[in-house]
C-alpha cells in the first residue's frame, strides 16, 4: 500500500505541476501525465479480475483517486478507473486511454472530446473508442466544462436503435442499475473531494504558520487559529466520508452509505473553500497562487455525480420511507 | 508541504459487539415502550435508578473492568455498542453514567486495592453513583484556577471551598473532587492539585439546586464547610491530580453523546415524514443530518478504537466532540424548518415533536460548553496543529 502510494504520488509530484494544469484549462491535453499515469496501470486499478488486473485493493484504488484530487490532475483518471471496472464487470476488455461512462442524459460528459466512450443506454453498454464520436456515432452538441475548466461536454448519441446494433453492445452485470452506477460514480468523487480537501488544508495550515502580520505569524491569533480547527475538523470528515464511499463501494455499491458520504463531502467542500480562501487572504485569490487548483475543483466536484441536495434528498426518503423506528438501526448500517 | 496529520483509522470490525446489538436492542424495545418523546429526549440527562440497577444486573455497567472488581472484561467496542443503543433509544442512563464513564475507569487507573474492591463492584451493579468536582465559581475552562482546597491534618484532608455545576450530585453517592493540596501553586499552575474520593454523606459538605432553563434540578453548587475527608480518600498521587483529571477526558470527549443529544428530535421528524406525503426539502433535511450522524459515529468509534489499543486520541476526541456539538446544535433548527405546519415547542404537548423540540432547544447551549468549551477544543486542535 505505502509503495503504491509512493509511486502515484511520485508521478503526480513529477508530472502534474501548475504549468501542467494551467495548458490543460487552456485545452492541451496532457500527454506526458496520461502516459505516465497508464504506464503504472492506475487507469486498472478497480479491476480486480483477469489478465489486466492490477492486483490492488479497492481501498488501495480509493487512495488513487483521493491522491488525484490532492494534485488536482487534470485528467480524467478516476473517470477511466469507474469505466475500466465496469467494462471488466461486463466481460469487455478494458482499453487503452481514457474512457468514459456515458450515462443516460449523455450531459456534462467529462473529457468527452478526448476519451472513449462507455455508453450506458437502456440497460445495456456500448464501447466506442475514441474518435468515433467524429464518425456520427456520438456527436458533441455542446462543449464546456466545470468551474476548473475540466471539459464538461453534452453529446447526442445517435439513435436508440444504434446501440442495440451494436455488436460490442452487451448487457450491463445483473447487480447493477443506474442508480448504482451513479453512485459509484459518487463514491470516487467523494474520494477525491477528500484529496483536494486535505491539500487546500494542508497549504492553509502551512500558510498560517509562515504568514506574518502585526508581527507574528497570523497563526498565533486565536482568531485564526479558531478558524483553522474548523478548517480542520471539515477535513477529518470528509476523509471519514471518503473511507465509507471506499468501504461502500467494496461492498457491493451500498448506495445509502455513498449517499451520506457523497452528502458530506460536498457540504465539506463548501465550508472548506470559504475558510481556506478566508485564512489565505487576497493571495488565495490570485491565478498565480496554487490554492485555486483545488478550491475551483471542489466548488465543481461538490455538484457533479449528485450533489449535497441531490443524495441528501434521495437519503432523507429512503429513511423516511422505513419510519422513526428504524432509523437508528438504518443508521448504524451506513 | 509540511502539512498536517490527524488521523483516524478505520474503527474495528467487532462481531461480538455486534451479537450484543440485537440484545440491547430488544431490551430496551421491551423496556422503553411507554417512555414518551420528552423523557427519551432527555438522552444521558434522564435518571432512573431502576433502570440503572436493571442495566447492571445485565452486565451492562463495568463492562471493561476486570471480574476481580465487578466488571466484566468485554472490550471498548462492546461498551460502545451498549452506550449508542442507549443513547439512540433515549434510555434513562444518568444515575450511572459518570461512574461508569470516568469516574470507575479513574478508581481503576489511580485506586488503592483497597478503594478498587470496595467501589468498582457496586457501581457495577448499578447501585453508587458519581458526581465531577472540578468547576467552581470562578474556574469554568481555567480548572487550574481552583480554589477549593484540602489540608492535610493529623486524622485526614480538611476541605473548604465550592463546587458549581455539579451535574447529579443531589444523586450521587460520591464526587471525585479535584481541589489543591500544594502551596500557593504561582509557580505552576498545574501543579499541586489532588483528586479525592469524596462519600457525600459526610458532614461539612452541603448541596444546593441550580435549576436549569426547563426548570429541572439537574446541576448543583456544593459547598465543603470544613469538610474531613479520611486519609484514604486519597486518590491517586498528591500532587497529580492535573494529569489525573487530564486523562479522564479523552473518555469523556469522544463517545456518542457528543454527537447523539438531539438524537429524539431528528427521529421525531422521521417519524413525521413517514407518515406525510413525500417532501423534498424535508427528505433533504433528513439527508443531511443522517450524513453527519453516519460520519460522526464512524470517527467517534474510531477513537474508541484508538483507546481500546491503548493510544492517546485526545486531539482526536476533541475534534469529534466540537464537530458533534455542532451538530447536535444545529439539528432543531433544521427540524424546524422542516416541520410540516411549523414546530410549536412546547414541553406539556402531546405531539412528541413539538414536545422533544422545547427540551433540546433550552438543554442545546450546554451541549458545546459541558466537557470543554468549543473555544478551549479549537485552541487544543490549533495547538495539535503546531499553531500554538
Amino acid at each position: 500500500m505505502s509503495d503504491l502510494i509512493d509511486t502515484v504520488t511520485r508521478i503526480f509530484a513529477d508530472q502534474c505541476t501548475d504549468h501542467v494544469r494551467l495548458a490543460a484549462e487552456a485545452g492541451e491535453w496532457p500527454a506526458h501525465l496520461w502516459q505516465a499515469v497508464e504506464d503504472a496501470g492506475l487507469p486498472l486499478a478497480l479491476v480486480d479480475s483477469g489478465a489486466q488486473c492490477l492486483g490492488v485493493s479497492v481501498s488501495d484504488a480509493f487512495a488513487i483517486a483521493r491522491l488525484s484530487g490532492h494534485h488536482a490532475v487534470p485528467i480524467p483518471l478516476v473517470e477511466t478507473m469507474l469505466a475500466n471496472w465496469l467494462m471488466a464487470r461486463s466481460s469487455l476488455a478494458p482499453a487503452a486511454g481514457p474512457l468514459v461512462v456515458v450515462m443516460d442524459n449523455a450531459k456534462y460528459v467529462p473529457w468527452g472530446r478526448q476519451a472513449g466512450l462507455l455508453v450506458c443506454q437502456d440497460g445495456r453498454l456500448t464501447h466506442l473508442t475514441a474518435g468515433q464520436g467524429a464518425a456520427g456515432q456520438a456527436q458533441i452538441i455542446r462543449e464546456g466544462a466545470n468551474i476548473a475548466r475540466e471539459p464538461r461536454v453534452h453529446l447526442q448519441i445517435a439513435t436508440p436503435e444504434f446501440v442495440s446494433t451494436r455488436p460490442a453492445s452487451v448487457a450491463l452485470p445483473l447487480d447493477l442499475d443506474t442508480l448504482k452506477l451513479q453512485a459509484a460514480a459518487a463514491a470516487l468523487r467523494t474520494a477525491q473531494i477528500a484529496g483536494a480537501i486535505d491539500a487546500a488544508t494542508a497549504m492553509t495550515i502551512d500558510y498560517v504558520k509562515t504568514r506574518v502580520q502585526f508581527g507574528k505569524p497570523i497563526g498565533k491569533f486565536q482568531a485564526v487559529q479558531q478558524s483553522v480547527a474548523v478548517l480542520a475538523q471539515h477535513a477529518a470528515a470528509s476523509a471519514a466520508a471518503a473511507d465509507m464511499a471506499a468501504d461502500a463501494f467494496a461492498n457491493g455499491i451500498d448506495v445509502p452509505t455513498i449517499a451520506a458520504a457523497k452528502t458530506l463531502a460536498s457540504e465539506a467542500a463548501g465550508v472548506v473553500t470559504g475558510l481556506t480562501h478566508q485564512l489565505h487572504g487576497a493571495i488565495g485569490f490570485s491565478q498565480a497562487y496554487a490554492l485555486h487548483h483545488r478550491t475551483r475543483r471542489l466548488w465543481s466536484w461538490r455538484d457533479e455525480d449528485g450533489s449535497d441536495a441531490y443524495w441528501s434528498a434521495w437519503l432523507g426518503e429512503h429513511l423516511a420511507r422505513q419510519g422513526g423506528k428504524q432509523l437508528w438501526p438504518e443508521i448504524t448500517l451506513l | 508541504m509540511t502539512g498536517y496529520d490527524i488521523a483516524f483509522p478505520p474503527p474495528p470490525p467487532s462481531p461480538a459487539a455486534e451479537a450484543l446489538r440485537i440484545e440491547v436492542r430488544a431490551f430496551l424495545a421491551e423496556t422503553m415502550r411507554h417512555r414518551t418523546s420528552k423523557e427519551r429526549a432527555e438522552s444521558w440527562i434522564g435518571v432512573d435508578t431502576a433502570f440503572s440497577r436493571d442495566m447492571g444486573r445485565r452486565g451492562w455497567i463495568g463492562m471493561t473492568w476486570p471480574k476481580a472488581y465487578g466488571g466484566h472484561e468485554r472490550s471498548a467496542l462492546e461498551r460502545y455498542v451498549v452506550v449508542e443503543e442507549m443513547l439512540a433509544a433515549g434510555a434513562p442512563v444518568n444515575a450511572h453514567w459518570i461512574a461508569d464513564r470516568q469516574s470507575g475507569p479513574a478508581i481503576l487507573k489511580y485506586g488503592t486495592e483497597q478503594q478498587r474492591r470496595d467501589i468498582l463492584p457496586r457501581i457495577a451493579r448499578g447501585e453508587c453513583y458519581f458526581c465531577i468536582g472540578m468547576s467552581e465559581p470562578d474556574s469554568g475552562s481555567d480548572l487550574a484556577s481552583a480554589r477549593t482546597r484540602a489540608v492535610e491534618t493529623a486524622d485526614g484532608w480538611r476541605v473548604n471551598g465550592t463546587k458549581l455545576w455539579t451535574s447529579g450530585a443531589h444523586q450521587a453517592h460520591y464526587m471525585i473532587l479535584f481541589c489543591k493540596t500544594g502551596g500557593s501553586g504561582d509557580s505552576d499552575r498545574h501543579g499541586g492539585a489532588s483528586q479525592f474520593l469524596v462519600d457525600l454523606t459526610l458532614p461539612g459538605i452541603s448541596i444546593r439546586p441550580v435549576h436549569a432553563l426547563t426548570g429541572e434540578h439537574h446541576f448543583n453548587e456544593v459547598h465543603f464547610t470544613d469538610a474531613l475527608l479520611p486519609k484514604d480518600a486519597l486518590l491517586g498521587q498528591r500532587g497529580d491530580g492535573w494529569a489525573q483529571v487530564m486523562s479522564e477526558l479523552a473518555f469523556e470527549r469522544s463517545g456518542p453523546e457528543r454527537f447523539l443529544s438531539s438524537f429524539q428530535v431528528f427521529a421525531e421528524l422521521v417519524q413525521h415524514a413517514a407518515s406525510a406525503p413525500p417532501d423534498r426539502a424535508t427528505h433533504m433535511a433528513i439527508g443531511r443530518i443522517a450524513a453527519r450522524t453516519a460520519v460522526l459515529r464512524r470517527m467517534s468509534r474510531s477513537v474508541a478504537g484508538m483507546l481500546e489499543a491503548g493510544q492517546d486520541p485526545s486531539l482526536q476526541a476533541a475534534l469529534v466532540k466540537d464537530l458533534g456539538n455542532s451538530l447536535e446544535q444545529e439539528i432543531p433548527d433544521i427540524v424546524r424548518a422542516a416541520a410540516r405546519g411549523g414546530a410549536h415547542p412546547d414541553l406539556g404537548s402531546d405531539n412528541g415533536l413539538d414536545a422533544a423540540l422545547a427540551y433540546t432547544i433550552q438543554h442545546a447551549p450546554s451541549f458545546s460548553l459541558r466537557g470543554g468549551t468549543r473555544e478551549i477544543l479549537r485552541g487544543i486542535i490549533a495547538r495539535g496543529l503546531g499553531l500554538r
